[in-house]
């Protein structure tokens, strides 16, 4: 049996790579990934990826820091130490608005981006989990499971006449580890 | 799809020939994979003695308290907050190109966005400093917060615009640096990949480990979405409440509901003015021609010329108010502004913001790099006008005529001005130095549509009309990065 763990297609044109995709899906080759330099739309669909929820993140964290902020302002100034101000009431509620935006936009935009990178696994200092070091630069890398997908010379066929410029065999995951 | 051609009509957004997605990366990563040249390393030293001047006068300013300060009894606000203003308006238009240019899907917005958004950064920072600094004792900051403290807990005044303001600014300021970062990971990345060593340990941790996979685009792109809706309404809020610090109070000349979409007008005008001051010569400097167009030079101009003109209706309907009002301390107010003592800053005030910027309903001159670059400083220098005649002016001669007085600046006020201009380029100078100045990821998205190299295969291929070629082959004349004589063999 072969050593070979993933097969990577690069492509030069992202176009091609999109064909490359419709090419291995038509000849039921589950896909492991695409790394691009830059987004594709459409890829997502053409993998079956569900939509991103963190729409509902960000709407659920605005909620939250709109609340706590007024809140705050509501025990602060209404309750715990009402003033006086030529009789004015305590409980202005235009005054309120301006900083209830300003912390549902805060929270809305910290809460989000940290559930991004929770979710993808990005934080400071990660081992980056790199396939092809090009897929950053020049490259559309689709990568196929090989040891799942057995017919190595069926799948680099298919990637080339799809107009890869380079079909690797690689025996490691990721080259970025030393 | 990435595939879709465009209009020919429009002018390019990446100009040159044969560019590949490899050089695109080449060319942005260049600054900051070799060493600087002498440009940068004059720029950086001018900069920093700037900022060494800022040190100092700072510090001088937090030993000796802020009496060394020209103000008095009757102008308590004068250089300080006017620098604050005005900093924090320069901000203002790195987020209207990174997030409402976004929502209006301008794709030009594509290889100006990095640098403006970094501005905007480097340009909140400097406003804030001038918040700690007329503090006079700056751990006293931890009051303006809403903590429980010994003294009942007496709470902060959350009906005061100056709250609000602490509110807005520290909200702005953290999530622009956050939509900024993110924007940059991908990018970092491409840095990360692409070096050895301890160049490479460096931009890993930096980049977060960023792969490029489907997953993290999409959530990428969902992110950027949702942080530029959130930050189009966020901007505006921030100058909106800047502007009530003044329009709230119940001095002439300032307590003036216009004052909201005037000073977000003008922070705009002042904002892309800086950015048009940097990226002219930073593409110049780093060789950036084909991605920073004339195309990009000219709709930043036509952005000045429309918030300029806005700028300007604000100016008369004030006067008009004023005369209006039937209230003589308004009346006086406005009139003071040219016949009082300070009338040299309401002529630099009125002639800059509304003569000069109309200038630039000429093509020949929102196209000339020279004159647009010479304008775009007189712009700020008009902007800084701004601020003093509306603070300084209103405030040296309002109610009582026995406490009129004059305000004039120490050492110190301008050292701390011009120091913070040298703080500004040395953030900004070592930031195109260690950072791509130009998002690489968003330009390549645009490189099969928008490029001269795609609207040259669409002309090869034929079936264009005419009248149309003809019309984008004079849109191009003006392009200091195209070779027209290349179209002139067809």
């Amino acid at each position: 049996m072969s050593s070979t763990k993933y097969i990577l297609g690069l492509f030069a044109d992202p176009d091609e790579m999109m064909d490359g995709i419709d090419k291995l899906q038509k000849n039921s080759i589950p896909i492991y990934d695409v790394y691009t330099p830059m987004p594709i739309h459409g890829i997502e669909a053409k993998l079956g990826m569900k939509d991103s929820r963190l729409g509902w993140a960000a709407f659920m964290f605005g909620c939250l820091g709109g609340t706590t902020i007024f809140s705050m302002a509501y025990y602060m100034l209404v309750h715990d130490w009402p003033m006086n101000i030529g009789g004015k009431p305590a409980f202005a509620i235009p005054d309120f608005v301006p900083f209830t935006f300003e912390w549902t936009v805060l929270f809305t935009a910290f809460g989000m981006t940290i559930t991004f990178f929770y979710a993808t696994h990005l934080f400071p200092g990660r081992a980056p989990r790199v396939m092809d070091f090009r897929a950053t630069d020049d490259r559309f890398v689709i990568a196929i499971d090989a040891k799942t997908n057995t017919s190595h010379e069926d799948i680099t066929n298919l990637l080339k006449e799809a107009g890869a410029v380079e079909v690797k065999h690689n025996d490691r995951k990721y080259v970025s580890y030393e | 799809m990435a595939s879709h051609s465009e209009s020919i009509i429009r002018e390019p957004l990446i100009t040159g020939k044969d560019i590949t997605y490899a050089q695109i990366t080449n060319d942005i990563l260049r600054p900051v994979e070799k060493m600087p040249g002498r440009a940068w390393w004059i720029g950086f030293t001018v900069a920093s003695i700037g900022a060494c001047l800022w040190v100092f006068a700072v510090s001088w300013t937090f030993w000796f308290g802020i009496g060394e300060w020209g103000l008095n009894k009757t102008v308590g606000w004068a250089w300080d907050i006017t620098g604050f203003v005005w900093w924090v308006g320069i901000g203002h238009a790195g987020t209207l190109i990174s997030a409402i240019l976004l929502l209006f899907r301008q794709n030009w917005r594509n290889s100006i966005n990095r640098s403006a958004e970094a501005m905007t950064i480097f340009a909140v920072i400097c406003a804030a400093t001038y918040i700690l600094c007329h503090m006079g004792r700056p751990w006293m900051f931890v009051y303006s917060l809403p903590l429980p403290n010994q003294y009942g807990s007496l709470w902060v005044n959350f009906n005061s615009p100056l709250i609000w303001d602490v509110f807005a600014i520290s909200t702005y300021f953290s999530v622009s640096l956050v939509f900024w970062y993110t924007g940059l990971l991908p990018d970092l990345a491409a840095i990360r990949d692409r070096a050895v060593g301890v160049r490479r340990r460096i931009y890993s941790v930096m980049s977060f480990g960023w792969t490029g996979s489907v997953k993290t685009w999409q959530r990428f792109e969902a992110v950027c979405l949702i942080l530029a809706g959130i930050s189009t309404p966020l901007v505006l809020s921030v100058h909106t409440i800047v502007s009530m610090d003044f329009a709230t109070s119940l001095e002439p000349g300032w307590h003036t509901t216009i004052f909201p979409p005037y000073f977000v007008a003008g922070a705009i005008f002042s904002g892309f003015a800086m950015v048009q001051t940097l990226l002219l010569v930073t593409r110049k400097v780093l060789g950036l021609e084909n991605y920073i167009t004339m195309f990009h030079i000219e709709a930043m101009n036509k952005i000045i010329l429309l918030t300029g003109s806005i700028v300007g209706v604000a100016y008369l309907t004030e006067f008009f108010i004023a005369y209006y009002s039937g209230s003589e301390y308004e009346q006086y107010t406005f009139l003071n502004r040219f016949i009082g003592p300070y009338w040299w800053a309401g002529c630099m005030m009125y002639g800059i913001n509304i003569l000069m910027t109309q200038l630039m309903w000429f093509k020949s001159i929102r196209t000339n790099i020279a004159i647009a670059w010479v304008l775009s400083i007189v712009v700020n220098i008009g902007m800084w006008f701004e601020r003093f005649v509306i603070i300084v002016t209103s405030l040296h001669r309002d109610y009582l005529p026995s406490s009129w007085a004059m305000f004039y600046p120490t050492w110190v006020d301008m050292s701390i001005f011009i120091g913070s201009i040298g703080v500004f380029f040395t953030l900004f100078l070592l930031f195109i130095r260690v950072l791509p100045s130009i998002a690489i990821a968003e330009v390549k998205l645009i490189l099969k549509s928008s490029s001269e190299q795609a609207k040259k295969k669409v002309i090869e291929h034929g079936h264009v009309d005419p009248e149309q070629l003809e019309f984008y082959k004079e849109s191009l004349v003006v392009f200091d990065s195209v070779d027209t004589a290349d179209y002139e063999k067809r």
